[in-house]
């Protein structure tokens, strides 16, 4: 328990070791201590703006479908409209068509009738002649009568 | 005990360091040879360790301080080599649980800017508890070995430093220096003999009062005085008392070996005991010195002009 050289030889010891941890051993691992802090810390900061981003992706996702939704909605509703208006107009297209039909008929009818009755008209002078001569039975003079026959095929 | 010696030969034995040094000229040895010139050697007896005066090295004391410190540094400065920022694995996260421990009780009581003061606080820590450590090694092994390999039972030893307080105290010392290094840097050398002469009691410095200014100053200078002196002294003697005084139980607990069978397996509890009771110990020691030297530090960088 003297005190003797021991004393400064562990005094210059202890600045020797205290000198090399400074140096090599402390600022090594502090700076590996604080790499991870931030690591870690930036992961979390990700991970949270990671699921404000997913929030803002959900909401945007909402309103992307039920803007669709109205506009499927409005399209049919158009659709609806063009289709009842095409069915109108179709509906309006047949009844003309159908009255040009009906009307060009008539006038073929009437056309027809027309012709009949001239043909009629042309035939009724020899019906009449031949009828008369089957009753009489003679020939009759056909100039003689055609005046009279003639009045008869008018009045037809 | 080896070769019949009595219980208080034996104490002593384990209580004298391996002391090697300059006996004088004209020194009568431990054999009875009478010394023609000063000669370098090892003391062979209590008696010649005394006469080598200052000039004497603990070989003991030295050798296994730096053999703890380099341990300590190997294996620290490796883990710092091969540390990644990644998930910590095995050694690394038992290094970084040590230095994060460090540095948050150096933070709490540390303010200033220094990028000495948490590596001095981490290498006292680590050196001085694997100092401490070696009380926990059975008193009788190492030595018993060393004086194996030596030859001779005059084979001085002792394997824990802190039980010497030259080791002690030169850490003691060197924190004392770096104290008054601190000290002076910070607050320049006018700042620092300012604050022994000018603290606790401000000397008048007006009026017929002026007279009591060097009385005043005279008092400061012996109250700071003391108290700086008291630091280091009271940083040394506190873990080389404790350790000295943990190393003294054990030695006695280990008188009982030699006491048959019955004592012996009393001793063994006992030893067992007090070294589960002592782990608590060597850790608070070398906690409570580095908590010490921090707040030292804290008081060095402390300026008392500004903060009042």
């Amino acid at each position: 328990m003297n005190i003797n050289l021991t004393l400064i030889g562990q005094t210059l010891t202890f600045f020797v070791f205290v000198w090399f941890c400074a140096k090599y051993v402390w600022p090594a691992l502090i700076a590996v201590m604080v790499e991870r802090e931030k690591k870690i810390a930036d992961g979390l900061q990700a991970a949270e703006r990671a699921d404000k981003d997913l929030e803002l992706a959900q909401k945007k996702a909402t309103q992307e479908l039920s803007a669709a939704k109205e506009q499927a909605a409005a399209i049919v509703d158009q659709a609806n409209k063009r289709a009842t208006q095409i069915v109108d107009e179709a509906k309006e297209q047949a009844k003309a068509e159908g009255d040009r039909i009906v009307t060009a008929a008539k006038a073929e009818v009437e056309q027809e009738t027309n012709r009949a009755k001239e043909a009629l008209r042309s035939q009724v002078a020899t019906l009449a002649l031949a009828g008369a001569e089957k009753v009489l039975g003679q020939a009759i003079d056909a100039k003689a009568h055609n005046d009279l026959v003639s009045k008869l095929a008018a009045d037809l | 005990m080896a070769g019949g010696q009595t219980s208080t030969e034996y104490i002593q034995h384990h209580l004298q360091n391996w002391t090697y040094g300059k006996l004088p000229e004209g020194y009568t040895r431990y054999d009875g040879t009478v010394l023609s010139e000063s000669t370098w050697a090892s003391a062979h007896s209590y008696q010649e360790a005394k006469d080598m005066g200052f000039t004497a090295v603990h070989v003991d004391t030295l050798g296994w301080s730096i053999f703890l410190g380099v341990l300590f540094l190997f294996v620290f400065s490796r883990v710092a080599k091969k540390a990644t920022s990644d998930t910590p694995k095995g050694l690394q996260s038992f290094v970084e649980l040590i230095v994060s421990f460090i540095d948050s009780t150096v933070k709490d009581t540390f303010h200033y800017k220094n990028r000495m003061v948490a590596p001095m606080g981490l290498t006292i820590f680590c050196w001085v508890f694997l100092m401490n450590f070696m009380d926990l090694i059975p008193v009788d092994w190492l030595p018993s070995l060393a004086a194996g390999i030596a030859g001779g039972d005059h084979f001085f030893f002792k394997v824990v430093p802190t039980t010497d307080p030259n080791a002690t105290l030169g850490m003691a010392i060197g924190v004392f220096l770096l104290m008054i290094f601190f000290s002076i840097q910070q607050k320049g050398l006018i700042g620092f003999i300012k604050e022994l002469t000018f603290h606790p009691f401000a000397p008048p410095t007006k009026g017929l009062a002026i007279v009591l200014a060097p009385l005043m100053i005279a008092i400061n200078f012996i109250l700071e005085f003391v108290s700086l002196i008291a630091k280091p002294i009271s940083l040394g003697l506190r873990l080389f008392g404790n350790l000295y005084a943990g190393e003294m139980i054990f030695i006695l607990i280990a008188l009982m070996f030699s006491g048959g069978l019955l004592f012996g397996l009393f001793g063994g509890l006992l030893q067992w005991a007090w070294a589960v009771f002592h782990i608590l110990v060597i850790t608070l020691q070398a906690f409570v010195f580095m908590v010490l030297t921090t707040v030292y530090m804290a008081m060095a960088h402390d300026n008392h002009d500004e903060s009042h």
